[in-house]
Order: structure tokens, then C-alpha cells, then sequence
């Protein structure tokens, strides 16, 4: 076994755009503090950020949970670049030795952590959706929510590597992957999925300004424009979100109600038959055997009582969600999350509550 | 030109079935399909071909003596050249030993103006072996991109972002990783598939590629499987509770964001 214990503390790249955090920034911060607790001792949750006058994140990753903030400024950093983003961090990983750097499984993650992975010769998981360091914490996912056989897990295992739980084959299958031999441990983490912690404002934490050695032609890459832009139309089979109305929607406006439901949680519209018979919606919004067959991640099926074949066409989405006002309808019986109510009232109530994952 | 594509063959995820009582993966019958990122990378190549005539496009790829009959496929769609790197030492590779494998293999077909490659292959979901090649071929590389053209000696990329898009511009070579919006592959033709099972497809060991057999395989991997398992297959569905709708969908929400599904 090699003796890693020069790399210490547990680091986030505090991604941000146009001097604004990513949700998964908090969320990483949430994480990366559970996970230096569960190593214990005086381990560190420490955020990276890398930018250009981004002073003023500093304090808001304090009042989230960083017991440090590493601050990488230069006119350079400005907008991120593979090159630019991958030669500060690498610089300071080499210096700073933490013991697990994690990263969002953005456009922009999955650009970066690979490139810097592949030059620090360190072992990167994947669009992880858990980590773990302790093992008693480990053994009880598995025994909740897989078929994970426990042989060789000893609850009393006090070894603090960290375990990578990720989706493979279609989110068919799971599997752990741990670093063994190499430091730091990376991963990149699936946006959304972990908790950020609750906000304690006027949090103070260690603020640390690295010098960092950019220069212009280090930059290969040259940036003509960025442009923000609303969430392009994304087709019914791409999607992972459906939002599809029927009859229970009343009349064609119901579909307003539907289309804001769908904006909000950055899911797409889709339709029974029913209402598309209507005229409420057109025919290229059709779920079920005669329109799309869809497999989204959650399908919110909204006033739609269920028929055979409309069922057909979306029965293996992973969590299926029925707002119905008839609780023996076939779709409230097939659901995941059954909602008695009426969809007019619920479906507001939901958007209320439902956060996105947006840069301004 | 001489353009590069790097290709996978992967099992055809979408029929993939798990046994309910073993919980596995039934692997019996799931056919193996070039990866779907790939056949975009390999489309953007023969359009540049297209473009500028006597180009040669090679694709190359890592895995099991299986793997040629992709790579047959590939030339039916015009592939010029076909390099297949197999050897048991190269069994288990995790990304970091795969991308020394590929960039190794780059390395032996020599020159190069441009390696297209798919974002990611559908089985592993990573995503990293395109940038990783890029990084040990000290090349630069654009991620994720939905439009590829060539002016002079650089290429112009737009690449895609979740709020929006960049356009970028960079000198050759380089490595581009594309996405489905990036164009339509285009099927197989009769002359090709008969190009295809003609043509040789060249298959290259380690030794061949020269690489360093301390950084391939299962062995040297920085990253290791510590356990594959699926998930509990679904219960029975929940009525969500609450006496008014506010109540049903905040017990709804904070649910769906305990089982970490949102």
C-alpha cells in the first residue's frame, strides 16, 4: 500500500458562469463536507474557484459550507477554456495534494476534470450519483436500495478510500469504483442529485489566493462568442422529463398550464390521444403506440386516465407520476406517485416547489 | 486530409434486459451496434472527405477480435482504413489506460489534421476517453459539438452548452467529440458493404503500438470496479399524501428530492 498521506482535505471545483455559481456548486459543497467529516481528523471541505473578478462568491461559498475557498483569478479565467481552466488546476492540485477533488457533471466538468485526470495520472469516475467514504453508510445504501451482494463489506471497516456509485448500461445497472493506488481520488457528480446544505449567512471560512501562471499562449482555443440561450426544443425520445396532458385538462388552454409545467422542470410536452383527437395539441406531441414511444426519467401524466394505448407507449419510464381527480383510473394504478387532486391546483403547487439548475 | 475517428462497439443498450431473479445483465441476443456518438464523429470525417477529395479516413477502435465487423461497417459508410488494437494485455482498461492504448495506436497511423470522436459510448456513459486521448497526444480539444466547419488551417466548432452554446475556434490538429445534433450519419452502401468485407482490417497488439504495458490493461488502471449491482426493482407505486393540494405536492417533492430523483 502506498502511503498517500501527504494528500489531505476534500476539494470542489466551484463552477461558475458569468460570476454566477452552478447550482452544483452548493451541492458539491453539501457532499464534499459529509464526505470530510467522514474521514474525520482535521479534513477539510475546500472550494476552488476559478474566474475573473469573482470576489464575491467567496462569502456565498462560506454561508454553504467551504472551510476554505482557493480563489484562482486572471483576466484569462475569465470565460473557461479546457487549456487555461485545465493547466491552473492541475498547478494547484500538484501544490495543495488534496486527498478527492469532485467536479459537476456539466458541459463544462466533463470537459475539464478528463483533461486534468489524464495529466495528473489519477484515476475519474463518471457522473457519479453517490459517494460514500464511510463504510457503514455504504453497506446500508446497498442493503435499501440494491441487489448488491454484502460479502467482504465489514461494517466496522474503517479504511477511508472513497466509493464512486455510478449508473452504467442505461442506469440498467450500478456499480462501485474506487481508486486504489493513485491520489487525488476524482469523480465527476451528476448535477442535481446530491444535497446542498442550508444556507447560514455570515459564515466565515479560510480564504486562500493562489498565484496562478497563465499566460496567452498557453490558450489554444479561441472563444468567439458564448451565447445563453433558452433550452433548445428537445424531441419527446430525448427527453428526460415528459409532461403530457389529456381529457382531464378540459379544453385546449389546459395545454398552457402543461407547456409552464414543463418550462419549469425543464421537461417536454406531450399528449394522449384524447387530446389530440381534440384539437387540443398537435399530433407530433403524441404519446403511446400510435405516437411516441418514450422512456424519460419521469413522466408526469396529467389528467390522463390511462389507456391501453397510451400506456404502451410510455409504461417503462423510470418514475411515472399520475395527477388525476379519479384514484381508480389504470394511469393512477400504473403510477410511481399517484396524486388525487385536481391537476389545475396540483401541478401550480409543484412548480412552486420544483428548483432548476440555471445560469443567469 | 487525414482524419482520424475513434469508435466503440457497444452492446445496443436499449434492449438490454436484466434477469429478475439474478439480478444481471442477460447478454444472449443483445446485439452490438457501432456506438451512436461515434457514427456522428465518423459522418462529420466523411463530409470533410466529401469536402476535400483524396482525404483518407481511419477509424480506430480497442477491444475484442468481434469488434471487426464494426469496424466492416465503418468502411461500408466510407471508412478508407481500418485499425482494430486487440490484445490481451489491453483487457480491462479503465479511460485513463484506454486513451494510452488509442493515443498510442494514433501515434503508429502518424500523421493527422483532425480526430473526431462521439462524446461518449452509451455503456459507460463517461465521456472522458476523447479528452484524455487529446490530453496524451498534447492536443487541444472541443467537447460536445453541434457544428464543424474548416476555414484554413483551423477548425470552428459550436460547441454546446445546458444554457446555450460557445463557438470556438482552434488550429489543427485537434480533437473534436461529437454530439447527435452535430449531423445524420449516413447508411451503409451496397459497394461498401462489399468494400467491407473484403478490405483487411489491420489488427495491432501492444507491441504493434508500442505502448507501455505498465500504463494498459486491467492492471494498470487507476480505476477499479469494487462491486456491480442493480437496482431494488420498483415496489408497488405510493398515493401521495395531504389534505390539499399544497400539502400533496410538497410531500410529493421533498420525496422525489429524499430518493435523490430530482
Amino acid at each position: 500500500m502506498k502511503d498517500f498521506s501527504e494528500y489531505k482535505n476534500v476539494w470542489v471545483f466551484a463552477e461558475q458562469r458569468r460570476g454566477k455559481l452552478m447550482n452544483v456548486a452548493y451541492e458539491l459543497v453539501g457532499r464534499g463536507k459529509g464526505l470530510a467529516e467522514e474521514i474525520g481528523g482535521d479534513t477539510k471541505i475546500c472550494a476552488v474557484l476559478i474566474g475573473n473578478k469573482v470576489d464575491h462568491l467567496v462569502d456565498e461559498l462560506y454561508e454553504y459550507g467551504a472551510d476554505v475557498v482557493y480563489v484562482l483569478q486572471d483576466e484569462l479565467l475569465e470565460q473557461y477554456t479546457t487549456d487555461a481552466y485545465a493547466k491552473v488546476m492541475t498547478d494547484a492540485i500538484n501544490e495543495y495534494k488534496p486527498e478527492i477533488v469532485i467536479y459537476g457533471a456539466t458541459h463544462i466538468g466533463r470537459d475539464l476534470a478528463p483533461r486534468i485526470a489524464a495529466r495528473l495520472n489519477t484515476g475519474l469516475t463518471a457522473d457519479c450519483t453517490r459517494l460514500d467514504v464511510n463504510v457503514a453508510n455504504y453497506i446500508d445504501y446497498l442493503e435499501t436500495y440494491t441487489t448488491a451482494s454484502l460479502t467482504g463489506l465489514d461494517r466496522n471497516d474503517d479504511s477511508k478510500g472513497l466509493k464512486q456509485t455510478r449508473p452504467a448500461f442505461g442506469g440498467n445497472l450500478m456499480a462501485t469504483i474506487v481508486t486504489p493506488n493513485t491520489r487525488p481520488q476524482m469523480s465527476t457528480v451528476r448535477p442535481g442529485v446530491m444535497d446542498k446544505r442550508e444556507r447560514i449567512p455570515g459564515a466565515k471560512g479560510e480564504r486562500i489566493d493562489v498565484k496562478v501562471s497563465i499566460k496567452k499562449e498557453d490558450i489554444n482555443v479561441e472563444i468567439l462568442e458564448v451565447v445563453k440561450a433558452a433550452k433548445e426544443m428537445v424531441s419527446l425520445t430525448d427527453a428526460t422529463i415528459i409532461c403530457s396532458g389529456g381529457r382531464g385538462l378540459g379544453d385546449a388552454s389546459g395545454f398552457e398550464l402543461i407547456r409552464a409545467f414543463a418550462d419549469k422542470v425543464g421537461g417536454v410536452v406531450g399528449a394522449s390521444r384524447a387530446a389530440v383527437d381534440a384539437g387540443w395539441i398537435e399530433q407530433s406531441h403524441q404519446v403511446g403506440q400510435t405516437g411516441t414511444t418514450v422512456k424519460p426519467h419521469i413522466y408526469f401524466a396529467c389528467g390522463i386516465s390511462g389507456a391501453i394505448q397510451h400506456l404502451a407507449g410510455m409504461q417503462t419510464s423510470d418514475i411515472i407520476v399520475a395527477i388525476n381527480k379519479d384514484p381508480d383510473c389504470p394511469m393512477m394504478h400504473l403510477a410511481d406517485y399517484a396524486i388525487e387532486g385536481d391537476l389545475k391546483k396540483v401541478i401550480p403547487e409543484i412548480m412552486a416547489l420544483w428548483d432548476v439548475e440555471e445560469a443567469e | 486530409m487525414k482524419l482520424v475517428v475513434c469508435v466503440k462497439q457497444v452492446p445496443n443498450t436499449n434492449v438490454i434486459q436484466i434477469n429478475p431473479e439474478t439480478g444481471t445483465l442477460i447478454r444472449e441476443g443483445v446485439p452490438s451496434i457501432l456506438n451512436p456518438d461515434d457514427a456522428n464523429a465518423l459522418e462529420e470525417a466523411l463530409k470533410v472527405k466529401d469536402a476535400n477529395p483524396g482525404s483518407i479516413v481511419t477509424v480506430i477502435t480497442m477491444g475484442p477480435p468481434q469488434a471487426k465487423e464494426m469496424l466492416q461497417e465503418c468502411i461500408a459508410m466510407g471508412a478508407d482504413d481500418a485499425i482494430l488494437l486487440s490484445d490481451r494485455a489491453l483487457g480491462g482498461s479503465d479511460t485513463w489506460a484506454t486513451s494510452n492504448a488509442v493515443a498510442a495506436g494514433i501515434r503508429k497511423i502518424g500523421d493527422y489534421d483532425m480526430i473526431f470522436a462521439g462524446r461518449q459510448a452509451i455503456d459507460g456513459d463517461t465521456a472522458q476517453v476523447g479528452p484524455q486521448i487529446a490530453e496524451k497526444l498534447g492536443v487541444p480539444q472541443i467537447t460536445y459539438a453541434k457544428e464543424f466547419t474548416i476555414e484554413g488551417d483551423c477548425v470552428i466548432v459550436k460547441r454546446a452548452l445546458e444554457d446555450g452554446y460557445e463557438r470556438l475556434k482552434v488550429k489543427m490538429p485537434c480533437v473534436v467529440t461529437a454530439i447527435k445534433e452535430l449531423n445524420t450519419p449516413r447508411y451503409m452502401t451496397i459497394r461498401g458493404i462489399l468494400k467491407g468485407a473484403k478490405q483487411e482490417i489491420k489488427v495491432w497488439s501492444a507491441d504493434d503500438i508500442g505502448v507501455d504495458k505498465e500504463t494498459v490493461g486491467l492492471k494498470a488502471s487507476p480505476t477499479n470496479v469494487f462491486k456491480s449491482f442493480t437496482p431494488k426493482p420498483k415496489g408497488a407505486g405510493i398515493t401521495v399524501e395531504g389534505d390539499t393540494p399544497k400539502e400533496k405536492a410538497a410531500n410529493f417533492v421533498a420525496d422525489l428530492k429524499a430518493k435523490h430523483i430530482i
